[in-house]
Parts: structure tokens; sequence; C-alpha cells
């Protein structure tokens, strides 16, 4: 494989992640092969070594996906910038390990090329693991941070902003994509990165003098671990304050608008333009940050008179809930869905708009 | 960097590498005794501040409350695994861990062999009572047969359940692996049981520091305790001393199952 030199590139969304994560300052990368996101430890693999990524110290294949996360929680406690990649099983059997990350507070990244499901499913693109990666995903109470690209420039751009946030932090961010974005080409310009510096004076790198660090989840103490969970608690409410992102497409005027992310979102822009050729007044808002959720412009569209909303989405119903939850039951929410690793037409998706107009 | 061998003492009292808090081990338990042998160990060879302990679930699981030092805790069994990404990472760190016979050999068993596979130059201390200790005296993987335990209320079948798994000897056949070794830690009664000898917590502390070698020597390093755990076992502590030294390494013999770089030897 040829290292990314020219300007332009035309590049798999793997592929644009996996460079985008060199070009932030990956350190280290622990990886398990599953289809269809092994692109992403294969171009890491390729780029191992290349002086242009002095930072890039560690790769390696671990024998399992709970070796691997767990080798990414060794990684993050001495403060390194860190990333796991998978997919939706791979991505149940690491929830132990990210719960304990959540729980240590240890900055990572890790990557879910969401296939079908649920088990073995296909290799197809679905949108399933929303509800693991949003509400927590392992045991125990805590939220982590979701960024959901809809192509592959954000696939490349991504990694910046999600190491930028684990560090501000101190969480795992989720980058959950699916297996269209995961193998679609595309063209894009990799963002110039400024190097980013992040506090590590928490990391577990030896004790000089008294002080040491202490990284554990374990509370024995009640009233201690409530403290904790508390913590936890107020962390991710103010992440909900400060963090949540989204994108407008044409809902200024609109009098129906859809919700849609990731591949989704692409195919719901497409049909807003096909539905105001029609005179239809539609619009779109792309969720960015899925956790957290960004309920506050869902809140302002309702407030400015918007009573339409069509959530589509590659799963039976998940991000409809809170959409319904940020709308508050002052509007018609409709469901839109595909699963099997199907995706709706952007006609599909213009009948459906048409059918709720009448 | 570790000296050459020489004489070593277990140094009593307190030490920069002991907290200083009293324990929550039961009396007659090995893991206080293996606290102070690292303590010793880490103190004797001047690595505090660059090591880093990885708590492991079990009885050790608060081992970062006694030894002085950085500490992380591994879930259940992934210790080995995260002591890769601290050693992969930081290279210059001393890493190791205390992980119980439930930990390392039943649910972790992958990690372990993995990390051993890859040769990481990692130090793993396991304490073997052939009982999960910490959830209250269940079977674990190297419980003798015919021993009762919680889940074994009519003693183990290995017929169904299978015989005591030897991880020493399961990692001994691997290539990677420098050093490997059991050490029987309970003080072992005369034949006439008139006395008690305190050999195992010398050639513990031996080993100890042979084990931390080998690791900056750039191996890996494993060293299996056959212990007690005299409350599971519902015995008094003398004769669990008895049962580990008649029973246990009768299953689990001590001995010195590699060491590629000669430690032993000096």
């Amino acid at each position: 494989m040829e290292s990314v030199t020219a300007a332009r590139d035309f590049l798999k969304g793997n592929e644009a992640l996996a460079y985008g994560a060199l070009k932030t300052g990956l350190n280290a990368f622990f990886g398990y092969p599953i289809t269809p996101s092994s692109e992403i430890p294969e171009t890491l693999a390729a780029e191992y070594g290349n002086p242009q990524y002095p930072g890039f110290k560690v790769f390696l294949q671990a024998a399992s996906e709970i070796e691997a996360i767990n080798m990414v929680i060794g990684a993050a406690a001495t403060g390194a910038k860190v990333m796991a990649a998978t997919s939706g099983p791979g991505f149940s059997l690491k929830q132990e390990g990210i719960s304990y990350a959540a729980a240590m507070e240890l900055p990572m990244v890790i990557v879910d090329v969401n296939r079908g499901g649920p088990g073995l499913g296909n290799l197809g693109p679905e949108q399933t693991d929303y509800f693991q990666a949003t509400k927590g995903g392992g045991h125990g109470g805590y939220r982590n941070i979701v960024l959901a690209p809809s192509s592959v420039p954000e696939m490349a751009a991504f990694p910046a902003l999600a190491f930028s946030l684990a560090f501000k932090y101190r969480s795992p961010v989720i980058i959950l994509t699916d297996a269209f974005l995961g193998q679609l080409k595309e063209d894009l310009m990799f963002p110039e990165v400024p190097a980013q510096e992040f506090d590590t004076s928490w990391a577990t790198t030896g004790a000089r003098g008294p002080e040491r660090h202490i990284l554990s989840s374990m509370h024995l103490d009640l009233p201690e671990l409530s403290r904790h969970s508390e913590h936890l608690r107020s962390k991710f409410e103010g992440i909900d304050r400060a963090e949540q992102r989204s994108e407008k497409f044409q809902t200024d005027d609109a009098d129906v608008v859809l919700v849609a992310y990731g591949i989704c979102a692409r195919l719901a822009q497409r049909a807003v333009g096909m539905l105001r050729e029609k005179g239809i007044r539609a619009g779109l808002l792309r969720p960015i940050t899925l956790s957290p959720f960004p309920r506050g412009e869902l809140a302002a569209l309702v407030e400015r008179g918007v009573q339409n909303f069509i959530v589509v989405e590659l799963n039976t119903g998940q991000m409809v809930d809170d959409v319904r939850l940020a709308t508050g039951g002052r509007a018609r929410i409709a469901s839109m869905q595909r699963v099997g690793g199907l995706l709706p037409s952007p006609l599909d998706i213009v009948h459906q708009v048409e059918a709720m107009s009448r | 960097m570790i000296g050459a061998e020489g004489h070593y003492e277990v140094k009593l009292g307190p030490l920069p590498t002991l907290t200083g808090k009293p324990t929550h081990y039961c009396a007659g338990c090995e893991h206080g005794t293996l606290t102070r042998l690292i303590a010793s160990a880490l103190h004797e060879l001047g690595v505090r501040e660059r090591t880093v302990l990885v708590d492991s679930v079990g009885c050790s699981v608060l081992a970062h409350e006694y030894l002085n030092t950085d500490a992380i805790q591994a879930p259940h069994g992934r210790a080995p695994a995260v002591m890769t990404g601290i050693k992969r990472m930081r290279p210059d760190l001393l890493v190791f861990a205390v992980q119980g016979d439930g930990d390392a050999v039943s649910i972790g068993l992958s990690e372990l062999i993995y990390a051993a596979n890859r040769g990481e130059p990692i130090t793993i201390f396991l304490v073997n009572n052939g009982i999960y200790g910490m959830t209250g005296g269940q079977m674990a993987p190297t419980t003798p047969a015919g021993m009762i335990t919680m889940t074994t209320p009519h003693g183990r079948d290995i017929a169904t359940t299978g015989p005591p798994l030897d991880a020493s000897k399961l990692l001994a056949t691997l290539e990677a692996p420098a050093y490997v070794k059991r050490v029987l830690l309970p003080v072992t009664p005369t034949p006439s049981a008139d006395f008690y000898n305190a050999r195992g917590s010398m050639e513990g502390a031996r080993s100890v520091r042979n084990a931390f070698r080998v690791q900056e020597k750039g191996g890996f390093s494993f060293v299996e305790f056959v212990s007690t755990c005299n409350v599971n076992w519902k015995m008094s502590i003398l004769q669990s001393k008895h049962y580990a030294t008649e029973v246990l390494a009768k299953v689990f013999p001590p001995g010195l199952f590699k060491d590629k770089f000669g430690v032993e030897k000096g």
C-alpha cells in the first residue's frame, strides 16, 4: 500500500479513518480482524514504522477482541492516544472493557463499523449498535461520547475530534459508522490537524515521590461508589450541555424534517432535494454526536413550529426513541426503518414523506 | 537496572514500597507474605519510580492498597493484556501483576497464554490456592480431585470437571517465556510436625527478585506460588499448611520449568 502524500486522495472510509488517526498522532493500535472493519488494522499495519508517523509506537494484533480492548486500557493508562476498531460482534465483546475504561476515566477511541445483526448477522450496513453505543453498552451506569461520520472525509476528520474529546473529558469516545461508509470510496482532502498536546498528569507511569496514581474502578465503600457514579453522571451532563453537534440542511422553512445520521443522512439529503422539487418543504437534521444527542436543535425546530419528523435509520427503531424524547410529544414522529443490510433509496424516503403528508 | 545475584534478604519493618496499611488478607494466607516479598524486591532493586502494578480480580484486587506504587486495575482475568498495553507503550516501566488461580487459569487463561507466547517482558505472580477465595470458596480449575468446595459439595469429580490444570507446565511448553517457576510458599511441617520450615518464603524472595530481573532483561517471567486458603478450605491454619504440603504440592510440584537467562545460577 502506498503512503498517502498527495493533497487529494481517493480512499475507502476505513482507510481514511486509519490515516486520519495517524495524522492526529495515534500512538498505539490494538486490533482483531473482523469484517467489515479490517481495512483499519490492515492500513495501520502497513503504515507501522513509516517515519512520517513517528508517534505511532505500537501496532499489535491481539488474540481476541477482549484481549485487544484490555491492551487498549493498558496503553491508555500511560496517557497514550490509543484506538481499537471492530464491528458489531466484536463491539459486544469489548463492552466489558469499555465499562472499566469509562469507570477509570480512560481516554480512548473505539471504532464500530456496524454490520448486520443480531448474532453473526451479515456484512451489510446497519445502525443496530446505536443503543449499545449511546446508552452505555456494558455493565454499570455510564455514557460515552459517540460520533457518527456520514462521509469518507468525515471518517478521516473524526479521529482528531474523537481524541480531543476523549482527553478533554477523560472518556472513551466511540466512532459509530457502518459497513457502507467503511467500504465506500470517496474523494477527500485530509484536514490539517494541529499537533494536540493533552494533559496526562493522571497516567500510571511510575510514582515519583509520595504521590502516586491509582486507576481503579472498584469502590467497595457504598457512599464512595455513589459519589463516583454521581461524578460520572455530572461529567456527562457537562458533555451534554457543551458538545451536542448536528448539521441542519434546509430546515429554516421546513414543514417536515428528516432525522438521519451516517449513510442514511446522505440518502435523506438527496430525498430533501427531490421533495423540494415536488414543492414539499422538507429539511434534514443530521446528528453528528449521537451521544450527547442533539436534542437542543430538535427542540428548537419544534419550537419554531415543525410538526412532522421522519427518522430514517438502519435498525428497527432506536434513534427514534431519542427523537421522541427530544420533541416531548409536541410533534408527529414517523419511523422509517431498513435492516438486514438493505438501504432505503432516496425515492423510498420521498414516498414515505408523501405518505405522511397526506 | 538490576544487579548481579548476591546475598539477598527480605527486609522487615516499614518499607517505602509498602503503604503501611494493614492488609485485609485472612490470618494464615500467603498473599500477605507475597506482598512483603514483592515490596522488599522492589525496594532493593530501586525501581519503585518506574513500576506499575496491575491489580487482578480476586483476593489481590486491593494489592495497590498495600504496595506503594502506581497501579491500575484490570477486568477479571485480563491483567496480562492490560500489562501488555502498558509495556508496549512504555518499555521502560517495570510491570507486574499478582493473579489468583481463578483469575489467571480460568477466566483469563487466554490472555495469560498469549502474553506468554509473545514473550511480553512482564512479570506475573500466580497465587495458586486451588480454590476461588474472594468469591467464597468455589471450585477453581486448580482444585485437587476430591476437594470439597461450595460448588463441589461432594468433592471435585475429575471425570466430569477435568483434572487440575497446571499453568506452569502449560506455559513451559511455549517457546517464548523466559522464566517459569513454581514455589511452595507456605511454611511446611517437618516430618514430626514439631517444627515448621520457612524455606518457601526464602525461595519465594529469590524467585520474585529473579522474575523482575528476567523482565529487565526483556523476558516474560511467571512464578506460581502454591499457597493456602484455610478459610475456604475450612481448615485451621496449621491444617492448611499440612494440606498444602501433602496434597496441593503433590498436584503442583515445585520446580524450575524455564530459565532462559540462567538467573537462578546467579
